[in-house]
């Protein structure tokens, strides 16, 4: 592997690299207690940094507060603003009433199944972030198959609303128990389909390989397979039920789905691990698509760490921004969008993607220019094909105007001349 | 939606208390899987005797009734119940207290399809932005309501023979500024949801009741309208004046509940047109006449009719002769808009069962009375 300039240095104050003032702390920790000591450290301090730097603040305040307080300007109101300074401990305050309520149990619950539920859910939340590389060198454990962690934890949760909804005794909780069974099912193939295209690319299954990858070639995966992120987005959307497609936990269908029968933390652990869930998305959206710590040279004088903060806080807006606009679609209709939509178009992207990077390969082309034209020439395709595949399966947008006919007169049914338009 | 898995059939109860029945209404569905292929409509919940315990009171007491049983167009209300009398009694009403009628009808029409439009649309799921949206307009009318007769939602302003107060002092400023805004936010409310794919999705085709069903159901209002029948009786029975003033009736196309999302957001358009006739042409002179505390029509029957915000909204009074009605009964819209329910619903998903009772727009206040 070439030389790279990681930002590692001497200096333990240089805060472009955090991991030179943990390492400062580790030298310390060695020379007072030897191996074993800097062994036992080393995960405290990962886990403690990404703990301070990432998790509490964006859980607590992007997640909860934020979100909060974002949607409620949307819907022109304050939203949370008592409690603390511009009602920043609203997060806190709600934590200590989750805390303090009962935590109710139905009858005929399997309190087995539904008490191991939330357990469940939680665990992989928090792993998930271990695989996240903040730096060059900040990562808690950069292991080489990373995009198949992710794959594999974030289908974890299934198991656990499952598990909720069928521990429920609940007719709604059972309702959102297969509903999210089945939506896992038929999201889960294209969001491999197009991770696996991002995998193609690089040649590599590592995340912080991935961000090496783009960072040396100047260009993020976005712009190589734009619609491999719209799939993304749209694929980890139904995964974590966020709005658009919260079918499973619909809340004027199905009262709230597998959550029905919960309460107190039991409930808080599920509310607060959804936001870690889509926070460790965005993780990965701005990871994989948006090219991790790096801005086309820029870390080199910004901490990189700062730059993917924000990069994952835009990719979070959005979650945000479609929960606060969009309706939901129906299960049958989410599934043939899964399966008659989103599937060929994932393969048409991963195939492209193979073909090109072959061409890479065969041709031995060095310039990375080449994947700018091959960018363009996907962005057309993917165009084309979401145009006319639409066209094929029938798909027509103004059958029925937006607008009702206006008449003046009373009596009677009036028909309507489809050939003639509205008004 | 022939392609679901068969399975074994189940009971679900949506309601009485569910998020989106609009008040404590059952649909007791027998699912198979997503599929809904029995419904059974159970109300009575909120059932609190208002027709009897209207044959103890007089005429002029039962007014505040009449704001409870649909409480979200009390002014309709009362005002279909004060014809209902004056055609009983025979009394007239003067041009001024026609007009404030008229526009305190219709600003309470644009109130109620505020929360019928922004309420339909949570049901499909647009998380609550369309509703907080639809409320902070209808804040504006209800303070218009506060400003009159002091109260925001059970008014109690109509009086047999005219209104309980005129029009306070800078009303028809405040009521102009509000019109001149209220366009802006149907537009709004367009950009966001009559054109969104997923909105179209989920309410186009959706419910669909041919003309024919609507009208052997005997709907009225929006929904009646939705299904392509130009049918609106501030044109086909005028009352109050409403020859006087120029507006058009929006229809529907197929009678699914995309139009009746449609058809109410160009109703409000028109609402806010005949408010803005009223406001111009609003005659001076008294806004009631005199009537005798104790009120004894003649023995008699009569039925008014007003076109509510939900559809013909009908009092029907006997009089003996004393000062309290032989027999009150309401023609409440929602009730009968109701009984198209389970043609629209067996077949479908769950999922549409609540859009379609969101399109329907009940209030159960109205339905149990």
């Amino acid at each position: 592997m070439e030389e790279r300039d990681s930002l590692a240095t001497d200096n333990w104050w240089d805060l472009r690299d955090l991991s030179n003032i943990a390492g400062e702390i580790l030298d310390l920790a060695e020379r007072i207690g030897g191996n074993e000591l800097a062994f036992i450290v080393s995960p405290i301090i990962g886990f403690v940094a990404a703990f301070l730097i990432f998790i509490l603040p964006t859980q607590l305040f992007l997640g909860v507060y934020g979100e909060r307080k974002i949607i409620g300007r949307m819907q022109s109101r304050y939203g949370p603003n008592r409690v603390g300074p511009f009602g920043l401990l609203q997060p806190i305050a709600d934590a200590v009433k989750l805390l303090t309520k009962e935590s109710y149990t139905p009858r005929g619950a399997d309190i087995l199944v539904m008490y191991t539920a939330p357990i469940v859910f939680v665990a992989p939340a928090v792993m998930l972030m271990a695989v996240i590389p903040f730096g060059p060198n900040m990562v808690i454990a950069d292991i080489p198959v990373a995009v198949l962690y992710f794959l594999a934890m974030a289908s974890f949760p299934v198991i656990a609303s499952f598990m909720a909804g069928w521990g429920s005794n609940n007719k709604y909780s059972l309702f959102g128990a297969m509903r999210i069974v089945a939506m896992t099912l038929s999201y889960e193939v294209p969001l491999v389909l197009v991770l696996l295209g991002t995998v193609v690319i690089t040649g590599t299954m590592s995340l912080q390989d991935m961000v090496w990858w783009q960072s040396d070639n100047n260009i993020w995966l976005v712009f190589i397979a734009p619609v491999a992120l719209v799939i993304f987005f749209i694929a980890v959307s139904a995964e974590l039920n966020r709005t658009p497609v919260d079918i499973a936990e619909a809340e004027s269908e199905i009262v709230a789905g597998y959550l029905t029968e919960y309460s107190g933390m039991k409930w808080g652990l599920f509310y607060g691990m959804d936001i870690a869930y889509a926070l460790a998305s965005a993780c990965f959206a701005a990871t994989i698509f948006f090219g991790g710590w790096s801005l086309f040279g820029l870390e080199q004088w910004v901490p990189p760490w700062i730059l993917f903060i924000v990069k994952v806080y835009a990719f979070y807006f959005l979650f945000i921004w479609t929960r606060g606009t969009l309706p939901r679609l129906r299960i049958d209709q989410l599934m043939k969008f899964a399966w008659q939509f989103m599937l060929p178009l994932a393969a048409l992207n991963l195939l492209l993607l193979a073909v090109q990077r072959l061409i890479v390969v065969e041709a031995e082309i060095e310039t990375s220019a080449i994947w700018w034209l091959f960018g363009g020439i996907n962005l057309i395709i993917a165009a084309a094909a979401i145009y006319g595949w639409a066209k094929v399966l029938g798909y027509r947008r103004d059958e029925v105007p937006e607008r009702p006919r206006l008449v003046k007169e009373v009596g009677g049914y009036v028909p309507y001349d489809s050939s003639k338009g509205a008004r | 939606m022939s392609n679901f898995v068969h399975g074994e059939p189940f009971v679900i109860n949506i309601g009485p208390q569910h998020p989106s029945t609009h008040g404590v209404f059952r649909i007791k569905a027998t699912v198979d899987g997503e599929q809904i292929t029995e419904a059974e409509m159970v109300m009575g919940y909120l059932h609190r005797s208002m027709e009897k315990l209207a044959e103890e009171r007089t005429y002029t007491q039962n007014i505040p009734f009449t704001d409870r049983t649909d409480y979200l167009s009390s002014m309709a209300n009362n005002l279909g119940y004060c014809l209902a009398v004056e055609k009983l009694a025979g009394i007239d009403v003067p041009e001024r207290g026609d007009a404030i009628r008229v526009i305190m009808a219709e600003l309470q029409r644009l109130a109620s399809h505020c929360m019928a439009v922004g309420a339909f649309a949570n049901d499909t799921g647009a998380w609550q932005t369309p509703v907080m949206w639809s409320f902070r307009e209808r804040e504006k009318i209800l303070d218009l309501f506060e400003m009159t007769c002091g109260a925001r939602l059970t008014c109690n302003y109509m009086r047999i023979g005219g209104v309980a107060f005129d029009l306070p002092e800078g009303f028809v400023e405040k009521t102009r500024e509000i019109m001149a805004s209220f366009p802006a936010f149907l537009d709004e409310m367009e950009g966001l949801l009559s054109g969104n794919e997923i909105f179209i999705t989920r309410s186009r085709n959706v419910g669909t009741l041919p003309p024919e069903s609507a009208i052997s159901s005997s709907l009225s209002g929006p929904m009646l309208r939705a299904s392509g029948v130009a049918w609106d009786l501030r044109r086909a029975d005028p009352y109050c004046g409403y020859e006087k003033y120029d507006f058009d009736i929006p229809i529907g196309y197929n009678g699914d509940c995309y139009d009746r999302f449609i058809v109410r957001l160009e109703e409000m358009r028109q609402s806010v047109n005949i408010v803005n006739q009223a406001l111009d042409s609003l005659p001076g002179g008294p806004h009631s006449t005199e009537v005798p505390l104790s009120l004894r029509p003649p023995a008699g029957e009569a039925y008014a009719r007003v076109e509510g915000s939900r559809g013909e909204l009908g009092y029907y009074l006997v009089s003996d002769g004393g000062p309290a009605p032989f027999r009150f009964h309401i023609r409440p819209p929602s009730f009968i808009n109701l009984s198209a329910l389970r043609e629209m619903t067996v077949g479908g998903s769950v999922a549409d069962a609540i859009v379609v009772l969101g399109s329907i727009d009940v209030v159960v206040g109205e339905i149990d009375r």
